[in-house]
């Protein structure tokens, strides 16, 4: 589709293309205003006075531009009763997703290794096993898991958290290595083998080389699913290990003092920073993460 | 030693993962499966009891919001955001200078939390403040829009909100789909005269039936699993008009200390997610045995 645009062939004189290449880009241009729009309004609010916020309107420039609201919201918001802002939230959502990710990715790439290389029988089942898991509805473990944490002394900790998201995210790692793999020819395994090398030895010296391109997309599909993961982080934390989007949440919806918007717009564009930073810098791979997740195998 | 080690060495590295799956996710599929047959309360019990919790559940007006709410924002989110997703993805593919721009901005709401789009969201749909009071500034002194408090109109926020952040998903599937069709049947039917919307109506929207089959699977699944943004953008509410199984699953489970209903309707969720997702799933891993 690269040479279509919309010529019909039976009227298409020239004055009547260039009106519809016009109307195309001015349709593309609205709705990049429909997406823009809301974070425009965001950025806007929070650098407003709260008294030029109730007199002025959604996305006209602030007439003084302050940012009293940012350093509110990393420092000084109150998540009902303590007030210690973005600040602590942030570093235990970085604390959580760095180990989370990080694990979640190395065992994701083993399990891949083995189903897409060292095929033995069962192997299917338990790809397909792992599979049906990316799509629970996570509701439906959320009773067990609490219990279960509570078991382990992991109730309400940043271990905990970063326990539960190893094993959620492993479907995907798991998927995600293994059809990467699937994709080498496996001569190369068996030549290697003929060689005298073992099992690690190949993984280490023969697919990680090879692995860089979806290590990215993993690791940035892990990092965005917990960074931006709410459900967990909001049933199995209490008071001080909450993450950052329960943070956010609890500011927004704190009842104390006046209702401050630029304190939360502020906060949210905290929150969305560091998801926001890796899609501009890696777009590419997490389009590719997306695709992946979706159109499976 | 050595040698049953180096053999097995494969099956010993997938063991972990394998036993973790069986209990963290079949084991408590189980447990919540079995506990939705107690009488379970404050904490669980584990005497079978019958459907007594499913009786419950649909006779519980908040439970029959809840669910119709999933019908309804999930109808409508999936159908406006496949139409604006194709829609922009065939605008997208007239040779635009901008491409590579546009779509960063169409996607990027993707890499957002559910958290901060709902926060967004509700700031600008506030009734007192947002968009109602901007277009009153305008000139415009009769125009409301309250929708965010309203419980007839308040579930069609989340329905706006959750399209903002998914449709440029979407684009992104189409597009790849658009451009994957076989250029040559395109280029012969231009050279037939045929004109261009019945190139795409006639030839490459149908050859594009398996990417859409995708789209609706994540959408649906995004659908049902939608938690986050009603929290951050209604709370549920006006009352409990914007209440979805999950946030009336999280409910039981966390505030109401009623683990029975809890584990009922994540039972129910999970029903819904099957029958989309396992016939879907068992096509797919067919094809790849063959």
């Amino acid at each position: 589709m690269t040479d279509m645009s919309f010529t019909p062939s039976q009227s298409g004189n020239r004055s009547g293309k260039i009106v519809l290449r016009w109307a195309l880009y001015i349709m593309l241009g609205v709705f990049a205003l429909f997406y823009l729009m809301p974070l425009f309004v965001m950025v806007m609010t929070s650098i407003k006075s709260l008294d030029e916020i109730r007199t002025g309107d959604l996305i006209s420039l602030p007439r003084e531009v302050t940012f009293d609201a940012w350093r509110t919201a990393w420092s000084g918001a109150c998540t009902g009763i303590q007030c210690e802002g973005m600040k602590p939230y942030f570093w235990n959502s970085v604390l959580i997703a760095i180990p989370a990710v990080f694990i979640s990715t190395l065992v994701g790439a083993m399990n891949g290794y083995v189903l897409a290389q060292w095929r033995f029988k069962g192997a299917n089942i338990f790809f397909a096993l792992m599979l049906f898991g990316c799509f629970i509805p996570f509701q439906v473990v959320l009773l067990p898991m609490a219990r279960m944490l509570g078991l382990m002394g992991l109730a309400g900790t940043i271990s905990g958290l970063i326990f539960v998201h190893v094993i959620y995210g492993l479907g995907f790692t798991t998927l995600f290595f293994r059809n990467y793999y699937v994709s080498i020819p496996s001569e190369l395994t068996k030549a290697a083998k003929v060689d005298g090398a073992g099992f690690f030895r190949i993984f280490w010296s023969i697919f990680l080389p090879l692995s860089l391109p979806i290590i990215v997309v993993t690791v940035i599909w892990q990092f965005t699913q917990i960074w931006n993961d709410f459900l967990f982080g909001v049933s199995f934390s209490q008071a001080g290990t909450q993450p950052v989007t329960v943070a956010l949440n609890n500011i927004v919806n704190s009842t104390t003092g006046v209702k401050a918007y630029n304190v939360d717009m502020a906060a949210a564009i905290i929150a969305a920073l560091p998801t926001l930073l890796v899609y501009v810098i890696a777009g590419k791979y997490f389009v590719r993460g997306l695709t992946a997740g979706s159109v499976k195998g | 030693m050595t040698k049953w080690l180096e053999e097995n060495m494969p099956k010993l590295v997938l063991a972990p993962s394998f036993i973790v799956v069986l209990i963290f996710v079949y084991g408590f599929i189980a447990w919540t499966g079995w506990v939705s047959f107690t009488r379970s309360r404050l904490l669980p019990k584990y005497e079978i009891d019958g459907i007594i919790q499913y009786e419950r559940l649909f006779a519980s007006p908040r439970w029959d919001t809840a669910f119709s709410n999933l019908f309804v924002f999930g109808f409508l989110f999936i159908v406006i955001a496949m139409v604006l997703g194709l829609i922009l993805a065939i605008l997208l593919d007239q040779n635009i200078r901008t491409e590579g721009a546009l779509r960063t901005i169409y996607l990027y709401p993707m890499a957002l939390s559910m958290i901060v789009t709902g926060t967004a969201w509700k700031w600008i749909l506030n009734p007192g403040l947002g968009l109602e009071a901007t277009v009153r500034g305008w000139g415009f002194e009769d125009f409301t829009f309250n929708w965010l408090v309203d419980p007839d109109m308040a579930i069609y926020t989340v329905v706006i909100a959750a399209i903002w952040q998914s449709s440029g998903f979407v684009m992104a599937l189409f597009l790849a789909g658009l451009r994957s069709v076989d250029q040559e049947i395109i280029k012969a039917a231009q050279v037939d005269g045929i004109p261009t919307y019945r190139v795409y109506t006639a030839i490459i929207i149908p050859a594009m039936a398996p990417i859409f089959l995708s789209a609706f699977i994540v959408l649906s699944h995004l659908a049902i699993k939608s938690f986050d943004l009603v929290i951050a953008l209604t709370g549920g509410g006006p009352g409990y008009a914007t209440d979805l199984p999950a946030t009336y699953m999280y409910t039981m489970a966390f505030s109401r200390g009623d683990i029975g209903q809890a584990a009922s309707s994540a039972m129910v969720m999970m029903a819904v997610v099957f029958t989309i997702v396992v016939p879907y799933l068992y096509s797919e891993l067919r094809i790849k045995d063959d």
